[in-house]
């Protein structure tokens, strides 16, 4: 009974995060946001939509738009050696496959630990980000999904 | 009958049969106010529908009616068992004369003031009784009150559906009146049986009994009633129900009624009796399933099921994909029914959302005939395509815009009688009303002959409204002026009236039109009237489409707007040219634009276009952004392969198809614009289902949709419209369709020939029809050569001559000629000209004919003086053989070559002075005995003459009798013309043309230029005969 008292309690104060990889940077997605983690999947191209839409794909019957974060981050492309792999998220009732270059482990992070993010950040960078976990090694940027997709122009 | 009057009968018989179980709980509970309010509102919808639709004895029932159910809703009056009768009474009125008006189309004669009377009775909150005597008064006048009495007793006994109520009635027994012609009553279900076939179900229980004792009742009319019952059988006979059913019975039968209360009953009864017999027989056969066939589904429902079976189509696409792959497996004949089985289920299910669009339509007659009195105008409308059908839903979005565009054109458009006789126009004005299906889409067009948009008023309201400076204003074309009456609150209506000019509308109809995916045009020429062309998707899920790849990716243009598919290759006939770095295909006579799909979608181009020699090269577009690494091999690989082409097009015109080197032109047509689409592969055409695009991807208008094949992959599905806007033609296309609009008007008189415009060192532009050249090219002059005195050239493997136009023309070293080449079979012949101008559509009028060698007479072109230019002249002079060598030789002349007077003689009917200018030589040369006629009249006096001839090659599109009906008349009856082979000649060869030539007895049907076809096929018509 007070296990699960506890668990509760930390619950509430802590949330849980998938961290992705995208350059060099580790990003975390609140992991109730997240539907699926997909290998690097064939995408059909589509002609003259903006650049950091990579494609689109086919999710188990559903067309998923693929989004090259990279690209959203302004970062240079992966080289053609590199495998990428996909996280898909819901956003407006429509599906997105973030391409990123690889996924890494579901993290549990106390709410205390979270900070706003720090002025000098990147204003692209800062205005996708929601906030900043302090992990022991590195940081953790906390993405804002909907505030990615949103800022890819139509 | 009346679409709208059908439609209200099966919803109020609906809405009645649903009513009906509830009325025996109003038996229980009289009080209910939930019953009370449903009853009331029922009521209440008849009674405003039928101000509407023009049905007085209902609408009078029902208001009545209302009056009271409105009395009980509001808790005024209590509904005592007296007035639960009552209920029950009115509403079996109004299911008896909605049931005539089912049967008849109208209502039935007759009248309903008995009902009436005690439902302002009741109104009043007194009880009337049907022997005219409030309740508390003594009945006990009876029968011999009812002699007199009419009126009461009449309404009692029409009112169909007595059984049921009467039943009850019975039970409640409140009044001693009733029990006096319970007997009556007893034939009332046979009657409402035949009316109302919605009561089925009540009735059928009911029938058991009721149907078998009245059957007795007419049998014996007069065994069981009394004297006192006579007359109330006989004034059945007059009541208003039976009026229009039995009309003519009514017309014997009441005679001897109304005078006849004393004459024994068996007279009247005796025919009347017989006579709902067969009518009863038939009835149930023809009225009975009008109700039961329409079911109301839920429109969810219908949703979900157009999902699953899209989602089916989807899954058997896939295994039909895999079954392809096997090859034949013991799946194949199983898997091949259960494709059939979904293909039949898709159309089934697709079927069930399809409305004609004459239901958005039905109401719009009378608003015009409202608005031509309201506003004393003449208006007539016409409409065309009421069996389009389309989507329901998209149809309920297009209803009020409709309404709201027809109105608009009769209360903006059309002028008042004296404005348009003072314009030179008919009286009465016209608005037409098309719908039909054109490139996937439903194209729906409002036009009106009125005075048209007043570009004036429209520039006013711009800058008072403050949408456009007046320079702005000054410098815009008609087109984006005209744009801005779908502003909003734009209004050029000088005074609001009834009607419209509330500067509601156009922006609403707009929003509108663009919610459902539709577009909306206008076109408008101030003094001649509107048009506005809406463009509505079928917005069906699933549509057929046709998978081509370009650039390396796949994509699917829906089937509907691909009108055909062809395969061009670098040389050979079927070829790409450019004018101008635009590429252009010739498409029969017709000269088509063509759009690069990978240009258009910036993919990197497969391979080059373009031959050595053509007037001007298409550029490679190499896009070096980056992309995935499959991308960049594909890239080069092109390159490559055009490198490779080039080269090839040099060293041989050996054409090996294996090499893939052919490009494909998906010809598409979107409103009336054909163009085509280059692709670099054509795939199989596949069932998709149009699945939208993710809201980021709205704006890429290019496409209308994405889906998943067979294979799993996702594709993008592209718009033609799209394409069509993105290549810029879009006020082209209205050009066209005006043109072509004209053309319809004058296309006997005036017909459009494509002509090249080229100059040959004088200044006097020379034309010549563009269908008579094969091809242009650049020849460099250090090419040419000379054999025997003749300039040649290498071309294609073969040696060319090249004849100089005229002398002025001069072929300086290492300079560029262009040249046009005419082909026939394997021989060609080019001609030097200084430079290619241009090419135009124009009507040619040889006004100035010339002695001239080599020029057929001069016509205005362009508005410039252009010498028309005799080919043949040239022809001949390059080659004495030309066109001699065919193997297809005509019939005769081959053998007997020397023998004048076995020539074949051969009628040529053409109203265009040009053509019969150019194929009398023509055919001359190929051997024939050609005599040349302008019009068919003169061909049928000749017939009458007695001249005769071996066949007869005649135009189609002529002033005053056209080929059709000139082949009628040759063909017809015992003329002595009647058995010489036809044979049709026309720029549009439709196959519903052809189907009509051959139908009025043309042997064969040629298109007008192409004139190797009209040789084989002549030859080949005289083989025959």
């Amino acid at each position: 009974m007070a296990d699960v008292e506890e668990d509760e309690a930390l619950r509430r104060l802590s949330e849980d995060f998938l961290t992705i990889n995208v350059g060099n940077q580790m990003f975390g997605i609140p992991v109730l946001q997240v539907q699926d983690v997909l290998r690097e999947q064939p995408v059909t191209r589509i002609p003259l939509a903006s650049s950091e839409v990579a494609g689109s794909l086919n999710l188990r019957g559903r067309i998923v738009t693929a989004i090259d974060v990279r690209r959203c981050l302004s970062m240079s492309d992966r080289d053609e050696c590199q495998s990428s792999m996909s996280v898909v998220v819901e956003h407006n009732e429509e599906l997105f496959s973030l391409v990123i270059d690889n996924v890494g482990e579901v993290l549990r992070l106390k709410k205390n630990d979270f900070e706003k993010n720090p002025g000098t950040l990147d204003p692209a960078w800062r205005d996708i980000s929601t906030g900043i976990f302090q992990l022991e090694e590195n940081l953790l940027i906390i993405m804002d999904v909907s505030k990615l997709l949103e800022n890819i122009k139509v | 009958m009346d679409d709208l009057i059908v439609e209200f009968i099966t919803e109020t018989n609906e809405s009645l049969e649903e009513l009906d179980m509830d009325l025996v709980n109003l038996e229980k509970n009289p009080n209910d106010a939930d019953l009370l309010g449903k009853i009331f509102r029922l009521v209440h919808t008849i009674k405003g529908t039928c101000g509407f639709l023009s049905l007085p004895r209902l609408e009078k029932v029902a208001h009545h009616a209302e009056n009271v159910l409105g009395k009980f809703r509001d808790g005024v009056l209590d509904v005592i068992p007296d007035y639960v009768t009552l209920i029950f009474e009115s509403i079996d009125q109004i299911k008896y004369i909605v049931g005539e008006i089912e049967e008849t189309g109208s209502e039935p004669d007759g009248d309903d003031s008995g009902l009436i009377a005690k439902l302002d009775a009741a109104h009043e909150g007194k009880v009337l009784l049907d022997d005219g005597t409030y309740k508390g008064d003594a009945p006990s006048e009876a029968s011999a009150e009812k002699k007199t009495k009419a009126a009461p007793t009449q309404e009692r006994n029409v009112a169909p559906g007595d059984a049921t109520e009467d039943e009850l009635e019975a039970a409640f027994a409140n009044t001693p009146g009733m029990d006096g012609i319970a007997n009556p009553s007893d034939d009332a279900p046979k009657q409402e049986r035949n009316v109302a076939p919605g009561d089925a179900t009540e009735d059928e229980l009911e029938a058991a009994f009721a149907n078998a004792p009245g059957m007795d009742g007419i049998a014996n009319p007069s065994d069981s009633d009394s004297a006192d019952d006579a007359p109330a059988k006989q004034e059945r006979n007059v009541a208003p129900g039976d009026a229009t059913e039995d009309e003519l019975e009514a017309a014997f039968a009441n005679a001897p009624g109304m005078d006849g209360i004393a004459p024994p009953s068996d007279t009247p009864s005796a025919p009347k009796k017989k006579e709902p017999k067969p009518e009863q027989d038939k009835k149930p056969a023809t009225s009975k399933p009008k109700t039961t066939q329409t079911l109301r589904v839920n429109v969810d429902v219908l949703e979900e099921l157009m999902t699953m079976v899209s989602e089916l189509v989807l899954t058997r696409n896939q295994l039909l994909q895999i079954l392809r792959a096997q090859g034949e497996t013991e799946f194949s004949t199983p898997l091949q029914r259960l494709s059939h089985v979904v293909s039949d289920l898709q159309e089934g299910v697709m079927k069930t959302r399809m409305q004609p669009v004459g239901n958005a339509w039905s109401k719009l007659p009378r608003i015009i005939r409202d608005l031509s009195l309201d506003l004393d105008k003449k208006i007539e409308l016409v409409m065309t395509g009421n069996e389009t059908e389309l989507d329901r839903q998209v149809l309920e979005m297009i209803k009020d815009p409709l309404t709201h565009m027809v109105r608009n054109s009769g209360d903006h458009g059309i002028e008042i009688p004296a404005d348009r006789i003072a314009a030179g126009k008919p009286e009465t004005g016209t608005i037409r009303l098309d719908a039909f299906h054109e490139g996937g889409h439903i194209i729906i067009r409002i036009s009106d002959d009125g005075k048209g948009l007043s570009i004036d008023k429209i520039k006013e309201k711009i800058f008072q409204n403050g949408l456009a400076t007046q320079e702005e204003i000054d410098e815009m074309p008609m087109q984006q002026i005209h744009q801005f009456i779908f502003a909003a609150g734009f209004s050029t209506a000088a005074a609001v009236t009834s009607v419209s000019g509330r500067g509601v509308g156009m922006d609403v109809v707009r929003t509108n039109i663009e919610k459902i995916g539709g577009a909306i045009e206008l076109k408008s020429e101030e003094g001649k009237g509107s048009t506005f062309t809406i463009k509505i998707p079928l917005t069906l899920a699933i549509v057929s489409a046709l998978v081509v790849e370009a650039g390396g990716e796949r994509f699917a243009i829906p089937q509907l707007a691909v009108r055909e598919l062809v395969m061009v290759s670098e040389h050979g006939d079927n070829r790409v040219e450019y004018i101008k770095g635009a590429p252009i295909f010739r498409l029969r006579d017709r000269l088509l634009p063509l759009v690069s799909l990978s240009n258009l979608l910036g993919l990197s181009e497969k391979k080059i276009l373009q031959q050595e020699g053509v007037i001007e090269k298409a550029e490679v577009d190499v896009k070096t952004e980056a992309k995935g690494e499959t991308d960049s091999e594909k890239t080069a690989q092109s390159v490559e392969e055009a490198e490779a082409d080039s080269q090839e097009t040099k060293a041989s015109s050996s054409d090996d198809p294996r090499e893939n080197n052919n490009l494909y032109l998906v010809i598409t047509e979107v409103g009336g614009y054909e163009f085509g689409i280059i692709v670099d592969r054509v795939f199989d055409t596949e069932e998709i289902v149009v699945k939208p695009v993710a809201e980021m991807l709205k704006g890429l208008t290019l496409f209308s949709g994405n889906t998943i094949l067979g294979d799993g992959s996702v594709i993008m599905i592209l718009d033609p419209n799209g394409i069509a806007n993105a290549t810029g033609n879009v006020a082209s296309t209205e050009d066209l369709n005006a043109m072509q609009g004209q053309d319809e008007h004058t296309s006997t008189s005036q017909k459009k020939t494509s002509l090249l415009l080229f100059t040959t060192g004088d200044k006097t532009p020379k034309a010549v029809p563009l269908a008579l050249v094969a091809r242009l090219e650049n020849i460099k002059t250090k090419d040419i050569e000379y054999s025997s005195g003749q300039m040649t050239v290498q071309y294609r493997g073969a040696l060319m001559p090249l004849i100089p136009f005229n002398s002025s023309i001069t072929i300086e070293d290492d300079s560029d000629k262009p040249v046009l080449v005419f082909a026939d079979k394997d021989q060609s012949l080019g001609i030097i000209v200084e430079e290619i101008v241009d090419i135009m559509e124009e009507h040619l009028d040889i006004q100035l004919s010339t002695q001239t060698s080599g020029l057929l007479g001069s016509a205005i072109i362009n508005g410039i003086a252009t010498d028309i230019v005799d080919i043949n002249h040239f022809l001949r002079n390059a080659n004495h053989d030309w066109f001699k060598d065919h193997d297809d030789t005509p019939y005769n002349s081959a053998t007997d070559g020397g023998n004048e007077a076995a020539k074949t003689r051969l009628l040529l009917v053409d109203d265009s002075a040009f053509f019969r200018n150019m194929l009398t030589p023509l055919l001359s040369m190929a051997g024939y005995d050609v005599t040349s006629l302008e019009a068919p009249s003169e061909a049928l006096k000749m017939c009458e003459d007695g001249v005769f001839f071996d066949v007869i090659v005649s135009d189609i599109e002529m002033p005053d009798m056209n080929g059709f009906e000139f082949a009628q008349q040759v063909k017809q009856g015992d003329g002595k013309w009647a058995n010489i082979p036809m044979i049709a000649l026309s720029s549009h060869a439709t196959p519903q043309d052809i189907e009509r030539g051959m139908q009025v007895g043309f042997t064969d049907y040629v298109a007008k230029f192409d004139k190797d076809t009209l040789l084989s096929a002549l030859s080949q018509t005289l083989t025959k005969n």
